[in-house]
């Protein structure tokens, strides 16, 4: 990784021993370097919580906004300066609580952004409050009796609503994290990857997940590559989660309601 | 009459002077009675070489802009009550970045959705107050068509000279009024000031202007921008002394320059024995009622509020002359009067007059409001 991608000044960072954010603040700069982006034109926006601090120890272009604003944000200044490669960095919650509404807006207009969601699946700032992608029964600070509600699927959310790539992947894959998001922000279009980190202080520690380094090396035993889980039944993949490409389609191309119509 | 004379609705001259005045994106979500403003940008912002969008709501359209603007675009967004409410986390991120946009409120009658078409004053506060914590934004009243136009152009030109927002608080009627306006003045054109040396670059180190040379995103300077309390550099720090200089320079950079940003519109005030403040569009049924007065021998004056923020009590004490009675009509419960009894204390009689109805105060309500209250 290219060390003058970061901002060694602001180092060490807040995130707790065993945190997954650094490892995909890692794969996020290693994707860029590999293609070759100019850094004066790359800029990081991000919302509120732990993850989005991490654009500020990057040395690019860095935009710390308001919970759950950074995709109007990066849609404000991905539409004044077309040149610019535009990274929302985020959070479960940030992206999908209170940003949610901006983030399905910003995926049907296909708004050519990419959007990184590091998903530890609680609100790990404010000390492991529940999520919209907490899974079902998991204890949070505020499921203390197991979390009633069933979480979004991430993809199927963004693919409803019209983004153009979608990805998943875990810190445990890392190179198939980096690939992930290497191809989702060289896509033309809005593009999304749901990247799976652990949060080893909070949600790991109430659900005895076990340390950190068992929380990552424990993904491979229940996330399934998308390969494999074509290949699978539905018994066999039940509390498994798939990882890979799920959407990977043109930009959608809009027609001027003013420019000639072929055929009345 | 100049040639250039032309009938315009408030909301296009907004659209208009802010084209004039550099605007290039705008970014909106429908609302009565600031819609008219979105649907002519969407026409008009293409015409220009500009983008228009339509956001998913009023929280995404200042997000929108602040972001645009940070990319070096000058910036614009109108709304009406509701969605100003909406915007006012956006308006403490866009104060505390030093991201210069304008915001355009057409007041309809509150609280909540109250009636959408009609007129009223009754956000003067919230455009002070409605974001938390401690903040300074300027606000401009237009009471005509053509300073709607003049005052966008003002307004665009502030939030770039001192990186600030900048509200033009209009109203129901001034938006939907149609006057003959003269836009063949080419305006004073202001852009913000941007840094040259990128060795040593601080985003927020100033100079006696206290206005920071902040680089535009994508411009290799690698600049930083948070909400959070930042040092010079645009890094968070929660260093007591570094947030408590940082909000004083907030509000330095603007209360230093008191000169140029304020503007007031005085009328025979020298000798009035009673004086009317106001601002928008009750300053014009006051302007009537003043005209009426006087050619009945009452020595009556008028000041109105052409930049409502910053308040500037002294400024506001020396340009009220010395007459003993100061009326101030509003069509809120009383907003303005607070702050002109602020200045005043018990030196003068400061009565409010306050119209919630919907409707506008007429001159001829305003004398009659005189002989009732045997003014």
């Amino acid at each position: 990784m290219r060390l003058d991608f970061l901002r060694g000044e602001r180092l060490p960072n807040i995130w707790c021993p065993g945190c997954g954010n650094g490892i995909v603040l890692h794969a996020l700069l290693e994707a860029i370097d590999q293609l070759q982006l100019d850094p004066d034109k790359v800029v990081l926006v991000s919302g509120i919580g732990c993850s989005s601090r991490a654009p500020a120890y990057t040395a690019f272009d860095n935009v710390h906004t308001l919970h759950g604003r950074a995709i109007p944000v990066a849609t404000g200044i991905k539409l004044a300066n077309l040149d610019l490669t535009v990274i929302v960095v985020t959070g479960d919650g940030d992206s999908s609580a209170i940003g949610g509404n901006h983030l399905i807006h910003a995926a049907r207009r296909d708004v050519n952004i990419t959007v990184v969601v590091f998903n530890n699946y609680n609100y790990g700032m404010t000390g492991g409050q529940a999520s919209p992608l907490t899974p079902i029964s998991s204890i949070t600070t505020t499921t203390p009796n197991g979390n009633l509600d069933r979480p979004f699927d991430l993809v199927k959310l963004a693919a409803g609503a019209g983004a153009t790539y979608v990805a998943r992947s875990g810190i445990y894959f890392t190179k198939h994290l980096v690939d992930h998001l290497r191809k989702a922000i060289a896509h033309d279009g809005f593009s999304l990857v749901d990247a799976v980190a652990q949060c080893p202080t909070y949600f790991g520690r109430f659900n005895k997940k076990g340390s950190a380094g068992q929380m990552v090396t424990s993904q491979k035993d229940w996330m399934v590559l998308k390969s494999v889980a074509e290949k699978k039944t539905p018994e066999e993949l039940a509390g498994k989660i798939i990882i890979g490409e799920f959407v990977n389609i043109e930009r959608h191309a809009p027609v001027s309601a003013a420019a000639p119509k072929e055929q009345a | 009459m100049s040639e250039k004379m032309v009938l315009m609705q408030g909301n296009e001259a907004v659209t208009e002077g802010a084209i004039a005045a550099g605007v290039r994106f705008y970014a909106g979500y429908p609302i009565t009675p600031s819609t008219e403003i979105a649907e002519i940008m969407a026409k008009r912002m293409p015409q220009v070489g500009g983008t228009f969008i339509q956001m998913e709501d009023e929280i995404a359209s200042i997000m929108a802009i602040v972001g645009a603007s940070m990319a070096g675009k000058k910036v614009l967004t109108a709304t009406s009550g509701p969605g100003f409410s909406l915007m006012q986390e956006g308006l403490g991120y866009a104060c505390m970045v030093e991201a210069p946009i304008v915001i355009l409120d057409s007041m309809r009658y509150g609280p909540s959705t109250g009636m959408a078409t009609k007129v009223s004053q009754m956000d003067l506060m919230q455009t002070r107050w409605g974001t938390h914590g401690d903040h300074w934004v300027i606000v401009l009243s237009p009471s005509s068509v053509e300073e709607s136009y003049q005052l966008t152009i003002r307004a665009v030109n502030l939030a770039e000279k001192y990186r600030n927002p900048v509200i033009v608080l209009s109203d129901e009627t001034i938006s939907h009024l149609r006057e003959p306006i003269d836009t063949s003045i080419s305006p004073t054109i202001v852009d913000r000031r941007l840094p040259t040396e990128k060795a040593g670059y601080l985003p927020y180190k100033t100079d006696e202007s206290l206005v920071p040379t902040i680089a535009n995103v994508g411009t290799g300077f690698r600049t930083s921008f948070t909400g959070l309390v930042h040092s010079e550099s645009g890094f968070q720090t929660a260093n007591g002394h570094v947030a408590e200089a940082l909000v004083e320079r907030l509000r330095d950079k603007l209360f230093n320059n008191l000169d140029d940003i304020i503007q007031f519109e005085t009328d025979r005030v020298e000798d009035a024995d009673i004086l009317f403040m106001s601002f928008g569009i009750t300053a014009r049924g006051v302007s009537e009622a003043v005209e009426s007065l006087r050619s009945h021998g009452r020595k009556a004056g008028s000041l109105r509020f052409i930049t409502l923020f910053p308040f500037d009590d002294d400024r506001v004490r020396k340009a009220a002359g010395n007459g003993r009675t100061i009326v101030v009509p509003e069509l809120n419960s009383g907003q303005l009067v607070l702050l002109v009894k602020r200045v005043f204390g018990d030196s003068r009689k400061v009565v409010p007059m306050n119209k919630i109805n919907g409707d506008l105060i007429s001159p001829q309500e305003i004398l009659s409001f005189l002989r009732e209250e045997n003014l």
